[in-house]
């Protein structure tokens, strides 16, 4: 409908466009086609704006009206049983059977739905074509030959685009706002203190008062050491192999040879990490522990080395694409200069092309670490759920990712800590990973400005 | 003296020459390390999975009494509400009818899925005629009875674990089916058919499938434009000043951010604050959106800034503004790599999983979803789930399916090459 009207308002503003030219194009101020646009976007953009506001309003307004005249009896309700009652009129209309305790209530309301929903609709269809139509009257009135359309409408481009990026930077206070909101709420439940120097873990609130343990607790040092386990260990693996695949590949491999080799390296990052824990849990898990069993060793099931070494396998095309990047960066005179002094090659690469590239190398180091500390998925599908706070390897432990996820997974109440703590976790994993990824980037682009 | 330098010249030549092999040693073999893990877990996936491609069936003779079905065989809501699973059950008890006892019985009934009678129902309620008469017909075999078929066991131990689910007498039973040609493996259909189920035999990934695939449209149809007219603002129109580093950076940022962070914005903006509902593709394509966007708008600022100065002067030159010339000169060259981005982008939102599981897209959903707002699952999230279920059977179709996702990440990954080739121009 939109579309057909605004497809009308675009000849339509040629139309004028052409009317008020005279006989001669040439005396328009911008070209027939930005009258037309001029002309569109005055008839849609208002009304399209409207319709998105209204259709996001609309559905609360709706119920804020339906419950300002409950009956007498249930105004004291909580806001839960409200809602309950709310989602019970929307089934019942959509044609499920409802269980309630007072079906009348639920088709009165029922039908004052239907009733308001109607009147919205239509309230809502009249101001969007009156919107539409004084669009058109008002580029009516507008276009003339020295109308300067086109500024008009690549105003509302570049507009448009700045809408664009900030989008970006949306993301960014949309994800600190509502991580910090619930981080807060939480806080409020269990001091800042306990939650990072607590050393138990036991998020388990109980259903009923009375339980044992009904408190839980929130001491997240287990999972941080966990995490620092896991991704040691995957840094461990990473970084000696990311580190001398590329400098095999940057400094002895043939063109030919680095075509080739390069994107199968790369493909180690394309893999779904959903796909490396599957191959963790199920395959290099049970290896390591049955390698452990036979060195005499007791080795977890869900032991931090299975999923370190995959996590490991993972990260290496971070460490190396980047150290690849740097090491190509580093000036050929230094190399000739080292040559010439009768260097070999892989003296020349230890005493002179690493200690130059060494700063973006950390920086790639920096920015593995961070990955393979916010990884979730091999985690999730090849570490345990026990909080253990031990560096042994071979033990299972527990991530701050794997209990974000366990945490939200099901039944969520926003209210009690345990669904909370998950975005204090959140909230956590999000600073140092920030954190790490600024001082890697300013490390990198200041490692390039130095050979650029 | 003289000679002994020469010697230790040579000495220490010798050793720094075998440090230098070493040293490139070192490199192959950690290339070498890398590509074998690859390798090895694509042996191990294909050689796990592709079995799930197959099914086993066992052929029956159905004895369709016209007295088991409604009078009237024209209506087809009367011979939906026919007992087929009994049908079944009697041509199981005909074809042996040493089973009398009732533990006998429980276990011959074992054997066959129990989703083979709605396979039944639809086939006769599709072809009436059949009913009077006696037809062969090919029923799904229960999973327990499907991994017996396809690995058996070696041996008198019994072989692995997952087939001792069968005991002694439904293994004769099967024996015998399979010495009158009545056990065969078909091509499994079911698998790219079906949605989620708890019988590993009943579940497909086509539920699955098609709640990725309304996901990627949700994120495709805003990352792109989205992501794009950002970098253009950007590289084009951006004034350099405090704001425009700001956003830079944040971009910069945004594209480290780990994936569960997204996930947790989702939950508590997207769901709890404006009440897009839980498990939809709509609310998975926003928040895979927001984590795609860095991606586009990176790789597309890379492509603008490709775009040589002399074509954006050339357009100035003969009047053009700078919308103009952004928009009929500079994108279009450019959007060609622009797109390349996308796919890329979104051939990592394919594969995502830890953003989804927070807003809720792993619950059970049978139904194949019809729209953006019904819930659903996709196709990373069902191989989460199979992975953690502990029936054999879900074994091979986990590796299935990760064989289906690697497949689709390897044509869109081929695409975004092939358009690079395509249209890549050297300034």
């Amino acid at each position: 409908m939109i579309c057909l009207l605004a497809g009308a308002a675009f000849v339509f503003g040629r139309h004028r466009a052409y009317a008020t030219s005279g006989k001669s194009i040439s005396t328009l101020h911008s070209l027939p086609g930005h009258y037309g646009l001029y002309a569109l976007i005055l008839t849609t953009l208002p009304a399209v704006a409207l319709l998105m506001f209204w259709s996001m309003l609309a559905p609360r307004v709706i119920e804020v009206l339906l419950l300002a005249d409950l009956p007498a009896a249930m105004q004291g309700w909580s806001q839960e049983q409200l809602g309950l009652l709310l989602n019970d009129v929307r089934n019942s209309l959509k044609g499920y059977s409802v269980a309630s305790d007072n079906p009348e209530l639920i088709t009165q309301f029922g039908e004052r739905y239907q009733d308001m929903e109607q009147a919205s609709n239509w309230l809502l269809w009249i101001t969007v074509l009156s919107l539409c139509a004084g669009g058109l009257a008002w580029a009516w009135y507008k276009i003339r030959a020295d109308h300067p359309a086109r500024h008009r409408v690549e105003a509302v481009a570049v507009t448009g685009l700045i809408a664009c990026s900030l989008i970006a930077l949306l993301t960014t206070i949309g994800i600190v706002l509502s991580v910090l909101f619930e981080s807060l709420r939480f806080f409020q439940h269990v001091p800042v203190t306990e939650f990072l120097f607590g050393l138990d873990w036991s998020p388990q609130t109980a259903i009923r008062e009375d339980q044992v343990g009904s408190s839980g607790a929130f001491g997240a040092v287990p999972l941080f050491a966990g995490t620092l386990l896991i991704s040691a260990i995957a840094m461990l693996v990473a970084v000696p192999v990311g580190l001398m695949s590329s400098i095999y590949l940057a400094e002895y491999a043939s063109q030919r040879i680095r075509t080739i080799l390069k994107p199968l390296l790369e493909i180690l990052a394309g893999i779904p990490t959903v796909v490396y824990g599957f191959f963790a849990a199920l395959t290099v898990a049970p290896l390591v522990r049955d390698a452990g069993n036979w060195l005499g060793l007791e080795v977890a099931s869900e032991s931090a080395l299975a999923a370190g070494l995959v996590m490991g396998i993972m990260i290496i095309p971070f460490v190396s694409s980047i150290s690849d990047d740097v090491i190509s960066a580093v000036p050929r005179a230094m190399r000739e200069g080292s040559y010439g002094l009768g260097a070999t090659q892989s003296e020349t690469i230890r005493r002179v092309i690493i200690p130059a590239a060494l700063p973006g190398i950390v920086g790639g180091i920096l920015l593995a670490v961070s990955r393979a500390i916010g990884e979730t998925m091999i985690v999730v599908m090849a570490a345990g759920l026990a909080a253990n706070l031990t560096a042994n390897p071979l033990e299972a432990v527990t991530t701050v990712t794997v209990q974000i996820v366990t945490l939200l997974v099901g039944d969520q109440e926003f209210d009690s800590p345990k669904t909370l703590a998950a975005f204090a976790l959140g909230l956590t994993l999000f600073i140092v990973t920030l954190i790490l990824n600024i001082i890697a980037l300013q490390i990198v682009r200041r490692y390039r400005e130095q050979y650029d | 003296m003289e000679q002994r330098t020469v010697d230790l010249m040579q000495k220490r030549l010798k050793r720094r020459y075998a440090a230098e092999r070493r040293f490139k040693w070192y490199g192959r073999i950690s290339i070498l390390i890398a590509l074998a893990f690859l390798l090895l877990m694509f042996i191990n996936i294909v050689g796990k999975g592709y079995s799930a491609f197959q099914q086993t069936h066992i052929r029956l003779a159905m004895t369709l009494d016209a007295e088991d079905f409604p009078s009237d065989i024209s209506d087809a809501e009367a011979l939906f509400a026919a007992d087929y699973s009994g049908l079944i059950k009697k041509a199981l008890r005909n074809r042996f009818p040493e089973a009398t006892n009732r533990r006998d019985k429980r276990a011959l009934y074992q054997l066959i899925s129990p989703g083979a009678s709605y396979k039944l129902r639809d086939e006769i309620i599709a072809n009436p005629a059949l009913i009077g008469q006696t037809v062969e017909v090919w029923l799904t075999a229960d999973d327990d009875v499907d991994m017996y078929v396809k690995h058996p066991p070696k041996g008198d131990a019994g072989g692995e674990p997952g087939t001792q689910r069968l005991s002694e007498k439904q293994r004769t039973w099967l024996e015998q089916l399979r010495s009158e040609d009545r056990l065969a493996k078909h091509f499994n259909t079911t698998f790219f058919k079906a949605g989620d189920s708890r019988e590993p035999e009943l579940a497909g990934i086509w539920g699955a499938l098609v709640g990725s695939f309304f996901t990627l449209l949700v994120t495709l149809c805003l990352s792109f434009p989205i992501g794009v007219g950002a970098a253009i603002y950007l590289e084009e129109f951006a004034p350099k000043n405090k704001w425009t580093d700001l956003i830079e950076v944040n971009v910069n940022n945004l594209a480290a951010v780990p994936s569960i962070v997204f996930g947790l914005l989702g939950l508590a903006v997207f769901i709890n604050f404006f009440g897009v509902p839980r498990s939809a593709p709509i609310a998975g394509g926003f928040v895979l959106t927001l984590m795609t966007l860095p991606v586009i708008i990176i790789s597309s600022r890379a492509v603008l800034k490709a775009v040589p100065p002399s074509i954006r002067e050339a357009a100035l030159g003969v009047g053009a503004s700078k919308v103009q010339m952004v928009f009929s000169h500079v994108v279009p060259l450019a959007l060609p790599g622009m797109l390349t981005g996308t796919i890329i982008g979104m051939g990592r939102a394919l594969g995502e999983t830890a953003p989804l599981l927070m807003i809720g897209m792993m619950a059970f959903v049978v139904d194949i979803p019809g729209s953006l707002f019904d819930s659903s699952t996709a196709l990373p999230v069902q191989i989460y789930l199979w992975a953690d279920s502990p029936e054999r059977g879900f074994e091979e179709r986990t590796s299935a399916a990760i064989m289906v996702l690697l497949a689709f990440l390897v044509v869109m990954n081929a695409a975004a090459v092939y358009l690079r080739k395509r249209f890549e121009r050297k300034w």
